[in-house]
């Protein structure tokens, strides 16, 4: 799905600007968020970086043109929500939040490390910007369903966003939200799905089937959009149109590849979790996400 | 001690209401005060007293059906955004929901309550299934969470606005039976604070819940043997009165602790806990022995487990004589 002209809600990228500038940047912010998860978990020794790179376009299109978060203030009422709640992708998360300010680019590659904020998942009491703890699949779905009832109590603006995991899907809480906020007509919330077709171990069909899966969030009463997670003006404008569906919560089932961009861990499920890169091996991902011998240097030596 | 003819404030939690009812009476009459509060139930309200709240506030009431991982952790999300939500249910049934208050409140901080009615053998007839007896071991283990178990339906409706008051996430279980009065209109409820509602100095008899008033009749009983039995309600169990824990276990030199939950992580372990840090002393544990219950009256399984006044009195002579032997 395309649409002529991308919407941009939030006021980071000029509302005028160029489409073409506009996918300019949030691709550079993606680019950014690879490089920083690959260089972050090799320095952790440890950690989940296939989910974290499936996710990142659109973490990148939330952040650039979508939500109203900004770094400098807090406002209670016009802030949207975002929760990751797969939770173990927390490296994309720190890093768009890095790219955009929330947090220092150099600490948040501080990641898993004792004393640093950027936990192993995210905690909303290390890092104010997270908006709940997750890791616990599942639960950011069901929090972020109660911001968007809290925000429709107090006649808020504001929306909630809140990415899953596919294998997360098989949570029976997920479904118990799912139900929750058809019922209650939570227009405000909007769920992203990032599936990627693989989960801990394998893929969701040797796991347990997730499909049809479409049509599960359809009988549940959501408003479903299936777009390619990684067709930067399609998540765009996608999301855009998720913005004004009334009445119903709304889902983009985006279609990714875990592991994208570095081509040795795409598709594979050795590089779901528990991951400890090579030096050799970290050199490769982010050349191959087109890094220099300095950028690669900084990243992994700095 | 009591007063049965009490005035208008204590229309709420009036004696021969239950713990449940009392409550639910109680969070309507005073929901006004709290503009941000929203009640959550999963189909018990009829149960957990919260019908009351119902009628009275019915836009405040949030329906999650019956799914309660859900409801726990959507209200780590709705005190996110500012409102004060309370979580009601079934102790059994909101103890499945353990993971999200452990995740998505108490880690987070969150401003929530949680409102657990049907607690252990009080529950009756519906049997071990459905008679929370882990609940307050449960609780109690997650850092930052303060435990309450009230004792009578005064108290539960003075409990119910301390709870409202307090800031961070709290659990609190109230009770299924009719419960009787123990305390007068002057009763003052503060949080982290227990209560000596007898005077005595053989023994302290250390309750909560059902069992204070089990252990009030237990000190009547113990007179006969000549041991004079002091009674402490202690209503807050996490944070657990440690001071007055150590000024009874100086001044009667022999504790007996009662609770209508597991002798395991309950009460029992959060007295002896603190006992054995400021002033070791013997302990006798009154409580369910580590098993599961079953069908019955509240009464008659209260006896079958061996938890009412005699079994109190019985432990307490006990404790008296292991005191006496290290003397
Ligand atoms: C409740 C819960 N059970 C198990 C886990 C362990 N775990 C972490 S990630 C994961 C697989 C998640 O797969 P998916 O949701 O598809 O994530 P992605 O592929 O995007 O990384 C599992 C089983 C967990 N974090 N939470
Ligand atoms: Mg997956």
């Amino acid at each position: 799905m395309t649409s002529a002209k991308i919407t941009v809600r939030n006021g980071a990228i000029p509302a005028d600007a160029p489409d073409t500038d506009i996918e300019v940047q949030i691709a550079d912010a993606a680019r950014f968020v690879r490089r920083h998860t690959i260089a972050s978990i090799f320095r952790a020794g440890s950690g989940h970086p296939g989910g974290a790179l499936s996710c990142a376009d659109i973490l990148a299109c939330l952040f650039g043109a979508e939500l109203n978060v900004w770094p400098s203030g807090t406002d209670e009422r016009l802030r949207d929500r975002f929760v990751l709640s797969k939770g173990h992708a927390c490296p994309a998360l720190y890093a768009i939040g890095a790219y955009h300010g929330f947090c220092d680019k150099t600490a948040a590659l501080a990641l898993r490390k004792l004393g640093s904020p950027f936990q192993g998942h995210p905690h909303v009491r290390d890092l104010p910007w997270v908006e709940t703890s997750t890791g616990s699949l599942g639960q950011g779905f069901s929090v972020a369903l109660g911001m968007a009832m809290g925000m429709k109590l107090q006649k808020m603006p504001s929306r909630t966003y809140v990415v899953l995991g596919d294998g997360e899907l098989q949570e029976g809480e997920v479904w118990e939200a799912a139900m929750c906020a058809a019922h209650h007509k939570l227009d405000n919330l909007c769920a992203i799905v990032d599936y990627n077709k693989l989960q801990s171990d394998a893929s969701n069909d040797v796991i347990m089937r997730i499909e049809p899966l479409a049509d599960k969030w359809r009988a549940f009463g959501w408003t479903v959009f299936e777009i390619d997670g990684h067709n930067i003006p399609e998540i765009l404008s996608t999301l855009h149109l998720a913005a004004s569906t009334h009445n119903h919560p709304s889902v983009l089932i985006a279609h990714t590849v875990k592991g994208k961009g570095v081509p040795y861990m795409e598709n594979g499920p050795a590089w779901h979790g528990s991951v400890k890169l090579t030096r050799q091996q970290a050199e490769e991902a982010l050349a191959a996400l087109g890094a220099d011998r300095q950028e690669i240097m900084e990243l992994l030596d700095v | 001690m009591f007063d049965n003819n009490v005035s208008a404030p204590a229309l709420i939690g009036t004696s021969g209401d239950s713990l449940r009812e009392a409550f639910g009476k109680a969070l309507a009459a005073i929901a006004d005060e709290f503009p941000k509060l929203v009640v959550l139930d999963a189909d018990v309200a009829g149960g957990t007293g919260v019908h009351h709240f119902r009628k009275a506030h019915p836009e405040r009431l949030i329906q999650f059906g019956i799914a309660e991982q859900n409801m726990m952790a959507a209200a780590g999300g709705l005190a996110a955004v500012g409102m004060l939500p309370v979580v009601t249910g079934f102790a059994v049934f909101l103890s499945r929901a353990f993971e999200q208050a452990r995740l998505s409140i108490s880690y987070c901080k969150r401003n929530a309550k949680i409102v657990a009615s049907h607690p252990g053998l009080d529950v009756g007839p519906d049997g071990g299934s459905a008679q929370a007896l882990e609940d307050i071991a449960a609780f109690r283990a997650i850092p930052g969470m303060t435990v309450i178990s009230p004792a009578d339906p005064y108290e539960t409706a003075l409990a119910t606005r301390a709870i409202l008051e307090f800031e961070g996430p709290v659990y609190m279980r109230t009770g299924r039976s009719a419960a009787r009065r123990l305390f007068g209109d002057d009763h003052v409820f503060e949080i982290g604070k227990g209560e000596i509602i007898r005077h005595g100095h053989d023994v302290t008899l250390v309750a909560c819940g059902v069992e204070v008033a089990r252990a009030l009749d237990a000190a009547d009983l113990l007179i006969d043997a000549g041991i004079s039995a002091r009674v402490v309600n202690m209503a807050t169990i996490k944070p657990i009165d440690i001071e007055l824990l150590a000024r009874c276990a100086r001044e009667t030199g022999a504790i007996v602790t009662a609770e209508d939950h597991n002798i395991h992580g309950g009460l029992g372990s959060a007295v002896a806990e603190a006992v054995a840090k400021v002033h070791p002393c013997p302990i006798e544990f009154v409580g369910v022995n580590d098993t599961f219950g079953t069908s019955g009256e509240p009464d008659e399984l209260a006896d079958h487990f061996a938890i009412t006044a005699p079994f109190i009195a019985k432990s307490a002579e006990r404790a008296v004589a292991r005191k006496r032997g290290l003397q």
